[in-house]
């Protein structure tokens, strides 16, 4: 996949590239600080992979999103929390990676980017569907549809996995890390080796736990960070 | 005072030293430039300028490793953009201040 990378901040483009070599599938064909340099490569090149800055000068990543006819894949790359919700409006847009881009997360968004690039793929002749909305368990010799939406944690449990949604409780024969690489990443994190969670879901945030319905969910020190870039801080 | 340190390029380095000596040739020449443009407006009192100036500093306060002073950060840039509110100024330029430091021997 050729990709470029537009980024006002040399220090993001030489960080992002470094993500970008440790996936062979990715070529870096070229680097911009400015959306309009950009926009004139564009013209003349074609490209299935941006990584675009939002906060730039002048012409922000939205705006350069905007100008574009049949924009290819995006992934937003931001030291901002709180554009989030907006960056999911543009239907190219695949991942939002919020600064500073830790090898793990990165490496989320391009498997990310390699699942919707197949789904696209093979609907590109007819209207492209959304993202997966749900996930089908195996519960009891059933297959049960759990929409993300209604999910708020799931914890390990052995070689089981316990799935709490809104108003019910499933045990799963299943990994933390088999599930986790079905959630998107947008909206689930994995707070500790034993719990993941739905973002959305947060009544409130503690020193190392968080609330989530009547259910107290331990942050461990090495995931604390990225839940509080996730946040919508005021 | 927390201090800035090299993990966050270390883990990306995975070793490649050359990659490290890029990255913080980078911050060592951005740094100074982009601190100066910040005194400058602060002192205009172009609070939004100062803002914008605060938010790519943000990275480079995140990139050497301070959590707490890139959420301090975070909170200065939202407090000129949306108040003018400058009480966080001294904290901010301590931090950036100490990351000179540390880069300066490097």
């Amino acid at each position: 996949m050729n990709c470029i990378i537009i980024d006002d901040d040399s220090a993001a483009r030489l960080i992002v590239s470094r993500l970008c070599s440790k996936h062979p599938q990715l070529n870096v064909a070229e680097e911009f600080s400015n959306a309009i340099e950009a926009i004139k490569y564009l013209n003349a090149n074609e490209v299935d992979v941006i990584f675009l800055d939002i906060h730039m000068p002048t012409f922000s990543g939205f705006d350069f999103i905007q100008t574009l006819k049949n924009p290819p894949k995006i992934i937003l790359t931001t030291s901002d929390r709180n554009f989030a919700l907006e960056a999911f409006e543009y239907p190219s847009v695949v991942d939002y990676l919020v600064k500073p881009i830790e090898q793990e997360r990165f490496e989320k968004a391009i498997q990310k980017l390699e699942r919707f690039t197949v789904k696209s793929d093979a609907s590109s002749s007819s209207d492209s569907s959304d993202e997966t909305k749900e996930l089908y368990v195996n519960v009891d010799r059933r297959l049960v549809k759990i929409n993300f939406s209604e999910i708020t944690v799931i914890e390990a449990k052995g070689d089981y996995i316990r799935i709490k949604t809104d108003d019910k409780s499933h045990i799963v024969h299943s990994t933390l890390k088999k599930i986790e690489d079905k959630l998107p990443s947008d909206i689930f994190l994995k707070v500790h080796r034993s719990y993941i969670i739905n973002l959305s879901k947060i009544i409130d945030i503690e020193d190392n736990s968080v609330l989530i319905k009547q259910d107290i969910i331990p942050v461990s020190r090495s995931n604390r960070s990225e839940l509080m870039k996730r946040l919508n801080l005021l | 005072m927390e201090q800035p340190n090299l993990n966050y390029i270390q883990e990306l380095s995975e070793g490649d030293k050359d990659f490290e000596a890029k990255l913080i040739s980078v911050l060592k020449k951005e740094l100074p430039l982009e601190f100066e443009e910040f005194q400058k407006n602060y002192k205009e009192k172009n609070f939004i300028k100062t803002a914008e100036n605060v938010h790519k500093l943000k990275h480079k306060i995140s990139i050497l490793g301070l959590t707490k002073g890139y959420e301090e950060a975070a909170l200065f840039e939202n407090d000129l953009k949306d108040y003018q509110d400058t009480k966080r100024y001294e904290s901010f330029v301590l931090v950036i201040k100490s990351m000179m430091d540390f880069l300066r021997p490097r």
